[in-house]
């Protein structure tokens, strides 16, 4: 046979819950047990406080730029959910809601934004990375982290994020395919948010799907609506068990919206439709979380009333413990350059001075008296 | 004790190094089963297999950034990158992440990794293969940047860079892989990264060097029949600045060589220094003997760039006649 067909393709979407609080029985059953759904509820509650919190603050004077997380609560809490502690997460800016789950205090996600590297200071147990600034970078180092898992024989994956636009930097697919080809366990995790800054979906990626992308590097491809904690949770499950069993890496494209600018110096006004915004925000995936739970009768005002003040008081304690953490020393410029500062740059910071005499002023003395001699 | 040649000693410090730390592991193009384009690597895809001695795609930001991710776990990974004129596409990775990771934690996550990188021209090679781009790496705050000119320091240096707890890139001269034996001890040693090595002593002047040019510059030295103190700087950041100020504050005269090209070369760097360190000293203005503000050229016109004995020599009256 002259032609015969290689390949054929088919990627899924899946949806649990809906928009309009439509429930798959034969998906969701079981998926997430009703006490840990209350619990994250109240968590999305509270990071999207944070999110609207972090605005004001920024809009004051308080904080620096900062890259507002609404509307995509679900995408990494879910995937949060899902991955055990020991897990990697490895961010970019919009995963405060999964990154909060696991244990990130809120007020390190503020003081990054406040201009203090103390911010990225996290704790090893938390298998977290920092805010990763370079757009399309990072999925790198989570290829890195899953390998030396592999490489150590701990059954550990790594799950990366990233938008959209991520996917069009060439370390994104150099990542996609070194995890492809030498069978490292990493999750490929794409919050299709559809913009980035002002730039749509369609110039990042013209294909039908961003899901697609995994297919280039023969790797499982999975879409779900990411505003759906249920579908979220699903994709992930499956993710992480071809990682764990089989080392194969997954690609996942949550489709979800960034409700926010891109970030408090952005003005998507300029860019975007009112009609589109409000469309999405009927797909919010807290209220849709809300009015299931309260369709089901396992939540109720009283709850939320209860929750909101809580909310409150976490939120108030995260900002003021993020503000109240004692200034810098100039030091710190240095004293983390290198285990161990070479001479030249202790004496810069010893002096703080870079000009030769200002280092060392005893020259014009010697000068002076060899000019006396 | 054998008389190695560079790639010989690299190739041992490599072996040495892997069997006393099982969290070392070599990846990069070609490493494995065909043990590296030059034979750095040979034989230890055979003795180490195939989970330490990676073959990896060609994709010389997904080496550096996966060797990130690993050394943030704790392994220790030497990439190679199969010759300094691919260090490009790796570059955000070096500078944006590898020099930053420990600064940006305070210090909850470090890159120990040593970047391995052939470097300099001399071998007839195609474009982009004879290039020296160590200042630039120099000038990227978080790094450290070596470049040992004899075997017995290649060795002694790349097992103090894979043991360093912070990135470095670990230039390796080439045009000299193969061009001479020495003494190389089978017994565990090291060279300390920032400091150099005095190749020989002298009063009326210093030359300061490294990497493949360290050579001609001893050729200089030997035809000039002068008495020249010979320095090889064998670490580029952080450098020896007081071995070249003894140096110079003796000699009075110094002359710097490099195959890099003279603007923005880490000549220049060493060059104000000795401005600030020793400037009551110096009898002559600091020269710097360089490689032109060219691209490199094609291999037809390669000796015409090298800063050969010539014109080391030439600069030496010069300098001797200030």
């Amino acid at each position: 046979m002259p032609i015969t067909k290689v390949l054929e393709a088919q990627i899924d979407h899946v949806s649990i819950l809906d928009e309009h609080g439509n429930f798959d029985e034969s998906l969701g059953k079981d998926l997430i047990p009703d006490e840990d759904l209350i619990k994250l509820y109240g968590h999305m509650v509270i990071c999207r406080l944070l999110d609207e919190v972090a605005f004001k603050l920024q809009r004051s004077g308080r904080m620096g730029t900062y890259p507002q997380n609404m509307g995509q609560e679900a995408p990494s809490l879910g995937a949060s959910y899902a991955l055990e502690q020991t897990d990697w997460m490895v961010t970019c800016y919009r995963e405060n809601c999964g990154l909060f789950w696991r244990g990130l205090p809120m007020e390190k996600i503020l003081q990054h934004w406040m201009g203090d590297e103390r911010g990225n200071d996290i704790p090893r147990e938390l298998h977290a990375t920092p805010i990763a600034v370079p757009i399309g970078t990072q999925m790198l180092h989570a290829t890195g982290l899953a390998w030396a898992a592999k490489y150590r024989e701990e059954k550990r994956v790594a799950c990366t994020f990233f938008g959209d636009g991520a996917t069009s930097e060439g370390d994104f697919h150099e990542a996609m395919n070194f995890a492809a080809n030498l069978d490292i366990p990493v999750i490929f995790f794409c919050q299709n948010n559809q913009w980035a800054i002002s730039v749509p979906g369609r110039i990042q990626c013209s294909a039908p799907t961003v899901a697609q992308r995994g297919m280039a590097y023969g790797m499982d491809c999975l879409r779900c609506d990411g505003n759906d904690l249920f579908a979220v949770v699903h994709c992930m499950k499956q993710a992480i068990a071809s990682g764990r069993d089989n080392n194969r890496p997954t690609f996942i494209e949550a489709v979800t919206y960034r409700l926010g600018d891109h970030t408090t110096a952005d003005d998507a006004r300029r860019y975007r439709d009112a009609d589109e915004v409000e469309l999405w925000k009927a797909r919010d995936p807290i209220s849709r979380i809300k009015n299931y739970m309260k369709s089901r009768k396992i939540w109720d005002d009283t709850q939320q009333a209860k929750l909101d003040e809580e909310a409150d008081e976490a939120v108030s304690s995260a900002v003021r413990r993020a503000e109240g953490i004692e200034a810098p020393s100039k030091e710190d410029i240095f004293n983390w350059m290198f285990a161990e500062l070479p001479e030249s740059l202790a004496l810069q910071r010893d002096t703080m001075r870079t000009s030769s005499i200002g280092q060392d002023p005893s020259q014009i003395e010697a000068v002076e008296s060899s000019a006396q001699a | 004790m054998a008389n190695l040649t560079l790639v010989q000693a690299i190739n041992l410090a490599l072996v040495q190094e892997m069997e006393k730390d099982d969290r070392v592991l070599i990846l990069g193009e070609d490493v494995g089963l065909n043990g590296g384009v030059f034979r750095v690597t040979d034989g230890l895809f055979k003795r180490f297999g195939e989970d330490r001695v990676v073959d990896t795609p060609l994709a010389e930001s997904g080496i550096i950034g996966t060797s990130i991710g690993l050394a943030m776990a704790g392994l220790r990974p030497v990439p190679e990158i199969q010759f300094e004129g691919f260090l490009g596409p790796a570059y955000d990775q070096i500078c944006s992440h590898a020099a930053r990771m420990r600064t940006r934690t305070r210090g909850a996550f470090t890159v120990p990794l040593t970047i391995r990188v052939p470097v300099g021209g001399g071998i007839h090679a195609p474009e982009l293969h004879s290039d020296s781009p160590e200042a630039i790496y120099a000038h990227q705050p978080g790094l450290k940047v070596v470049m040992p000119a004899s075997p017995y320091d290649a060795k002694g240096l790349l097992i103090s860079a894979i043991r360093d707890p912070d990135p470095v890139i670990f230039f390796e001269p080439k045009r000299i892989y193969r061009a001479f034996r020495e003494e190389v001890p089978e017994d565990e040693y090291t060279v300390p990264i920032g400091k150099a090595r005095t190749v020989c002593e002298g009063d009326d002047l210093t030359i300061v060097s490294w990497g493949a040019s360290v050579v001609q510059c001893m050729q200089a030295i030997e035809r000039s029949g002068r008495s020249i103190e010979l320095i090889d700087m064998r670490t580029i950041y952080p450098f020896d600045m007081e071995a070249v100020e003894e140096s110079v504050k003796k000699t009075g005269r110094c002359v710097i060589v490099h195959e890099a090209p003279k603007t923005c070369g880490f000549g220049a760097e060493i060059a104000a220094r000795i401005m600030e360190d020793c400037f009551l000293h110096l009898e002559a203005p600091v020269q710097r003997v360089a490689g032109f503000d060219t691209i490199m050229p094609y291999y037809k016109l390669e000796n015409d760039y090298l800063p050969d004995a010539d014109r080391i020599e030439k600069a030496i009256e010069e300098i001797g006649a200030y």
